[in-house]
């Protein structure tokens, strides 16, 4: 019997010849990330009382959530993390203004391989399956566990096989199929699991589009999700990393055991865009179907939706045209190093003269803290991930998620468009 | 908590998918002491639970509590609330090991949520996977803690686990 890519790589990081489903095993971590709540890991690090980080080289800290820092006490929080980061030697430490938001430093910096086992203390760390990552997000006083030790315990996961065939629909993106996978299994419907996606639509997808499928999977529960290592994989990572150790050609046996295998014909099953309502992940609905909404403010960013291509779409979508004045619209590259490109490629100056606001690389509002918070009864169309009561500002605000795409050209009309509409 | 047997009354019975936002709210992410946590528990969705809650009371849900953020605020708070524990349909993962790590009793029983009600005093034995609802005098079915969740409960969380092994050497 053969072995998921889950399996294999437990295997191989607990010195295993072969591993099964629900088995305990401890694996040795291979990168340890960490945003702003590194503080409250550096506080139980010191309360578990050991003085040395277990391997400074692999602990990444990026902040992200709030940045710059929005208040005295994220200033001071960030202060101490730098501190610690100095007195441990932790090179890898993106202050503001080095990085960007954490999934997409992360890879961009080359810190990402396939079969690397990968914990973050952000439930998005699922976004690096999309090198081949066993890559999940765990709290802050397992990390630092993992600072002490350098490992963790796993339960094996079964594996659930998602098979996305044909050609996207005009105006459909990797956002809408991942959604509508959501929208389909449920918020639970991974719980535990791991998830491999494979078919031709997700092989003919851009490495952004991976990260996308990957990063929402945590949104059905998924514990970590992948999608194929092949050669847009490889010459990414040839591009940004020096060691190249790792497995080339990690994939799945052709006779490893799935708990279910999905099948979605995405030409005929997905016609129009999706939208996740209020406020709930798997609360997904065809476009036409949500009816009249009219939107006060637009977000297009995150760690799900940040990324080149999707401003790229926006800017084709905002070239020669207005946001609606009614609406505030907030774009937000995922990274300096998209923010240039996006500069460099006219993008910026587009979305100033439509009339859109840049924030700074990082989190932005999504998490509900600064940078475009809602009002009671607003209304949001946001290219971000959670959807859920008060994430963005306001218990009694309400945010709908979409693509990058479909948030552009709401903003445009002050409601809800289906971007193949937009005259 | 040497017995693993709770004690306590129900302050809240909760749907499905109750969220890391709702349990805490991501503008105060920024507290990053645990103690502190506690007073923004259930703030923005469910004021009202904080103001009515007791020590050891537990609050009871049906699938996928805790669901979303890794922030282990969530836990934090539930836990310096005083929270006995959360008995659910089912946890999502990272809550379910952030609890864990803090040592903060989850019950995982498929039935609770339809059975027992607001206000009920509750006994639940954690190793033998009962749920006596005193109130309505029935018995519920519980999933037994596991061999982690009993090692880490007995140590009062990984912490002071990892502090034990540490100081030994």
């Amino acid at each position: 019997m053969g072995m998921t890519i889950a399996e294999k790589i437990l295997a191989r990081a607990s010195g295993k010849e072969k591993v099964k489903p629900d088995e305990v095993v401890v694996a040795k971590v291979d990168v340890a990330m960490s945003h702003e709540n590194a503080d409250v890991v550096r506080k139980s690090f010191i309360e578990i009382g050991v003085e040395k980080v277990w391997d400074p080289k692999k602990i990444v800290i990026i902040f992200d959530h709030r940045v710059p820092a929005e208040s005295e006490r994220t200033a001071t929080t960030h202060k101490a993390v730098r501190e610690f980061v100095k007195s441990q030697g932790i090179k890898n430490f993106y202050d503001v203004g080095k990085g960007g938001i954490c999934h997409q430093v992360l890879p961009e910096k080359g810190h990402i391989f396939p079969g690397a086992v990968v914990v973050g203390t952000d439930s998005h760390t699922t976004t690096h399956g999309a090198f081949g990552a066993f890559a999940l997000g765990i709290g802050a006083t397992e990390m630092a566990g993992v600072w002490t030790e350098g490992e963790l315990w796993f339960k094996v996961p079964h594996t659930i096989k998602i098979v996305c065939d044909g050609e996207f629909n005009p105006g459909i993106y990797a956002k809408d199929l991942i959604l509508y996978i959501i929208g389909k299994i449920k918020a639970d419907g991974a719980d535990y699991r791991a998830v491999e996606f494979t078919g031709s639509t997700i092989e003919n997808m851009s490495i952004a589009s991976r990260m996308v499928i990957c990063n929402l999977s945590m949104e059905m529960g998924a514990k970590v999700a992948f999608t194929p290592v092949d050669k847009k994989v490889i010459e990414y990572i040839h591009q940004r990393r020096k060691d190249w150790s790792f497995d080339h050609n990690l994939k799945a046996d052709d006779d490893a055991v799935y708990e279910k295998v999905i099948h979605i014909d995405v030409t005929n099953e997905i016609k129009e865009p999706q939208i996740a309502c209020p406020h709930s992940v798997d609360n997904v609905k065809n476009l036409s179907e949500v009816g009249d909404l009219i939107i006060h403010q637009g977000v297009i960013g995150s760690c799900t939706n940040g990324r080149l291509e999707d401003l790229a779409e926006a800017a084709q979508i905002l070239k020669n045209r207005k946001v609606h004045p009614d609406v505030r619209l907030i774009i937000i590259p995922a990274s300096q190093e998209v923010y240039l490109e996006a500069l460099n490629r006219g993008y910026i100056q587009t979305f100033i003269e439509a009339g859109a606001m840049i924030n700074p690389s990082g989190c932005g509002p999504c998490v509900g803290v600064h940078q475009g918070i809602l009002a009671a009864g607003e209304v949001c169309i946001s290219s971000t991930n959670r959807n859920f009561i008060g994430r963005m500002g306001s218990k009694d605000s309400f945010v709908y998620l979409a693509s990058p795409a479909v948030v552009a050209a709401s903003s445009i009309t002050g409601k809800l468009t289906n971007p193949i509409n937009l005259k | 908590m040497e017995d693993f047997i709770l004690r306590g009354k129900v302050v809240a019975v909760l749907g499905d998918n109750i969220d890391t936002d709702i349990i805490y709210p991501g503008r105060y992410l920024n507290i990053t002491d645990k103690k502190d946590t506690a007073e923004h528990a259930f703030e923005l969705a469910y004021p009202e639970i904080k103001k009515k809650m007791e020590p050891g009371d537990f609050i009871v849900a049906a699938k996928n509590f805790g669901c979303g953020s890794s922030r282990e605020q969530a836990t934090a708070a539930l836990k310096y609330s005083g929270f006995g524990g959360v008995i659910a349909s089912s946890f999502a993962r990272i809550f379910f090991r952030n609890s864990l790590n803090l040592g903060l009793p989850l019950i995982s029983s498929q039935d609770a949520y339809k059975v027992i009600k607001e206000g009920d005093e509750l006994e639940i034995d954690l190793l033998k996977g009962i749920i006596n609802d005193k109130t309505s005098n029935t018995q519920i079915v519980a999933s037994p803690l596991d061999e982690k969740a009993v090692l880490y409960l007995k140590e009062g969380g990984l912490i002071p686990y990892l502090r034990k092994k540490y100081s030994k050497k």
